[in-house]
């Protein structure tokens, strides 16, 4: 394909992981991206402070799927905080790279994820 | 099942027998068409062949045809050309919001040389408002460019009636971008009413990087290609010989098949249609039921995104376009879609499908099967389609 992707983001969108939603969610993160209109949900459920399953929601292009399925992947058995460190551009090291016009997509796994610790947080106190 | 082709709008491969008539003049009738030994009479043969052909085509004479290096070079060509050229008798453009990028963007550029242009608005199915011409005309108005079938949706220009307006207003020039519309509807420049007409050969089974622009006779515009003799003296630059009897014999293959062609095509088309409206909830059908070109599908599949539909889609073996090829690299949904009031998030998800000669029901029905799969499996990983579970139960 010469949509500029490589072949481990194809492989990912086109089998992608932890792709639905979770019920009785510990959090939930859903946003918006500002550059393309694009939405991403993100639900995790947390057990003594470890992430222990996360899955996602996208109205989004094909890099949008891609990083959210390996995002959701990297930050399944770590802690809230180490979870909250992961950024977009790990994520996007992780698939070997994106488009230039298509790294804005990566934000929103970061942004939703960040989103939903912050629901998880708000819902303990 | 082999790959499956539905971008014959984006463009067609070169027919066999086209491909053979080109063969002999890449090394055996190589001679320049400019030169006056036999080498080159052997070459300028083909050439007037081929300006002649095209010219039947379109009902011109031959020296009213002249070749350029793309549909993309005669657009700009007829643009510029048109506006510099009469520039003493006014600076008013007059053109379309759902034009190709190679009209718009040269209407955008003359606007930063101190033209004005008005961008006439599109109904909800793609045609342009007769009425907002009318309104928008004036006496300093010194071109209108209005494409006659657009790329995206099909919608069939209604010519005659933009015609009328226009003749109206002396001097004021009418071109025409009829590159989709080659092979698929009929084309006459008499009939249209028009000064200046854009074809390229890739859309009706010609090789690329080759068109052409009919210009009226005594009519003056100015060249954009700036050199020596050729195309008498009009656009510079070695003829491309094979390129130019490439599009000479799939333009005379393309008039002498169309009502075989379109026909073909609106069967697979309205069955493509048929079956995706009734067997895929919440579609919607982009563009107009009539006067569409016979290839052309355009659907928006609500909840999910374009890229995703069409990534699987080819992964599947199928190749379709989303917005169009040219603008896919950008991210603003397409300006077309925008422009005939389609809701944002519907023009995320819109997929064009175009059909060709080789295309069959079988895989009319296989794409249909593949799609009504993809499309649950994208809705599914939708949020927004979630938030509409109330609907979607049955999906
Ligand atoms: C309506 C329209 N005009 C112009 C062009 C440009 O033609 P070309 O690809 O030969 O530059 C295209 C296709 O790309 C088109 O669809
Ligand atoms: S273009 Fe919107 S998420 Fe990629």
């Amino acid at each position: 394909m010469s949509n500029g992707y490589n072949e481990k983001v194809i492989e990912v969108f086109s089998n992608p992981k932890n792709v639905g939603k979770i019920d009785n969610a510990d959090g939930v993160g859903t946003v918006g991206n500002a550059t393309c209109g694009d939405i991403m949900k993100i639900y995790l459920k947390i057990k003594n402070n470890i992430i222990v399953d996360a899955k996602f929601q996208t109205f989004g292009c094909a890099a949008a799927i891609a990083t959210s399925s390996t995002a959701t992947e990297m930050i399944i058995g770590k802690t809230v905080d180490e979870a909250e460190r992961l950024t977009n551009a790990d994520v996007v090291e992780n698939l070997g790279g994106l488009p230039a016009q298509k790294m804005h997509c990566s934000v929103l796994a970061e942004e939703a994820i960040r989103e939903a610790i912050k629901d998880y947080r708000a819902k303990q106190k | 099942m082999d790959r499956i082709y539905f971008d014959h709008a984006a463009t067609t491969p070169v027919s066999r027998k086209v491909l053979d008539k080109m063969m002999p003049y890449f090394s055996d009738v190589f001679g320049n068409a400019h030169s006056q030994h036999g080498f080159g009479r052997q070459a300028i043969k083909g050439v007037d062949e081929a300006r002649s052909q095209v010219a039947k085509a379109i009902g011109c004479l031959p020296n009213e045809v002249y070749f350029t290096g793309s549909g993309t070079e005669a657009n700009n060509w007829a643009v510029k050309g048109a506006a510099l050229a009469k520039k003493a008798k006014g600076k008013h453009i007059i053109t379309s919001q759902i034009e190709h990028p190679s009209v718009l963007n040269n209407c955008k550029w003359l606007e930063k040389q101190g033209y004005e242009v008005t961008y006439l608005p599109v109904d909800s199915e793609g045609f342009v408002i007769v009425d907002e011409l009318k309104k928008a005309i004036r006496e300093d108005t010194i071109l209108v460019s209005i494409m006659l079938a657009n790329n995206e949706v099909g919608s069939i220009q209604p010519y005659k009636q933009i015609n009328e307006v226009i003749k109206q207003y002396k001097g004021c020039l009418y071109h025409v971008d009829a590159v989709q519309a080659i092979g698929a509807i009929k084309v006459d420049v008499k009939d249209i009413g028009c000064d200046l007409l854009t074809l390229s050969g890739h859309k009706f089974y010609g090789p690329k990087g080759v068109g052409a622009l009919y210009i009226r006779n005594g009519l003056k515009i100015e060249k954009l290609i700036i050199a020596g003799a050729q195309e008498r003296s009009m656009r510079g630059g070695t003829t491309n010989t094979p390129a130019v009897v490439g599009i000479g014999q799939a333009i005379e293959d393309a008039v002498a098949n169309m009502d075989e062609y379109s026909t073909h095509c609106q069967t697979l088309r309205d069955r493509f249609i048929n079956r995706v409206e009734n067997e895929i909830p919440m579609v919607k059908l982009n563009g107009p039921r009539a006067n569409r070109l016979p290839n052309n599908a355009n659907f928006s599949f609500d909840f999910i995104e374009g890229e995703g539909i069409l990534f699987r889609l080819d992964l599947a073996g199928i190749a379709v376009s989303s917005g169009s090829a040219c603008s896919s690299g950008s991210l603003e949904p397409s300006h077309v879609l925008q422009a005939m009031g389609v809701d944002i998030v519907l023009c995320h998800g819109s997929i064009r499908f175009s059909f060709g000669s080789a295309n069959t029901i079988e895989q009319v029905d296989y794409a249909v099967e593949k799609l009504k799969e993809i499309v649950k499996f994208l809705r599914e990983m939708s949020p927004l389609f979630n938030l509409n579970e109330g609907e979607s139960k049955n999906v």
